[in-house]
């Protein structure tokens, strides 16, 4: 299982703040289709992603067990 | 939350300024800079009421704490504190506190705008600005850039 986390306006979009979803090795890429194949509305265009807390590619590798966040573009300070 | 004694914190509280300067002080020190940042009513016209923070915060510190490794490489003589608040801040409250020591003022101007616009850049933090007639993540829409 990987853990997506969810922040800011997406995380309101998709009305929970993480989600689980089934695999035991899989891309970037192929968590955020799952995501939009789960919420087809949101939009993921601005949303870069971090694995495991680092800022991540979507043809980076993921396995079970690994944290993906999905980040909107930030507005911190 | 993270303690006071910790050179990169995210907290829920009050910023208290003087203890993030004390932080950095040093007997080498010639100057310390210190950014405050704080929540502005009027932006671009429109009245904020309030705002809210929210962090990712394990990667958040790990992404302050990194700035600070950044700035030691580019401006080795400096000492960096930086503390961001998050949750519901009133207008006038301070968000972030960035605090650097070095001998020289020089250094101590730069590494401090370096971190704001690294902040800006790479720390997982997210402001949600609530006005009489709604509320947006700011950052989400390209309507944003223009807050900048």
């Amino acid at each position: 299982m990987i853990k997506i986390l969810l922040f800011a306006g997406l995380q309101e979009e998709i009305g929970a703040d993480s989600l689980m979803m089934d695999c035991t090795e899989c891309t970037v890429l192929e968590v955020k289709k799952y995501v939009l194949t789960k919420f087809p509305l949101v939009d993921l265009q601005q949303v870069i992603t971090a694995v495991n807390e680092e800022f991540s590619q979507e043809e980076d590798k993921v396995i079970s067990g690994d944290v993906v966040a999905f980040l909107p573009p930030v507005s911190g300070g | 939350m993270k303690s006071h004694n910790e050179l990169f914190s995210i907290i829920d509280t009050r910023i208290v300024v003087e203890e993030i300067i004390q932080q950095v002080k040093s007997v080498n020190a010639g100057a310390v800079t210190v950014f405050i940042g704080t929540v502005r009513e009027l932006t671009n016209g429109k009245r904020t009421l309030y705002l809210e923070y929210q962090a990712y915060e394990s990667m958040a510190l790990k992404k302050l704490t990194e700035i600070g490794e950044e700035i030691k490489r580019k401006w080795p003589a400096t000492n960096v504190a930086i503390t961001h608040r998050i949750g519901k801040l009133e207008i006038s409250d301070i968000a972030v506190v960035i605090a650097v020591s070095s001998p020289h003022r020089r250094e101590a101007y730069e590494a401090n705008e370096y971190a704001i616009e690294r902040i800006k850049e790479i720390v997982p933090i997210w402001k949600k600005e609530f006005w009489d007639d709604g509320s947006k993540w700011i950052g989400n829409q390209l309507q944003t850039n223009s807050y900048e």
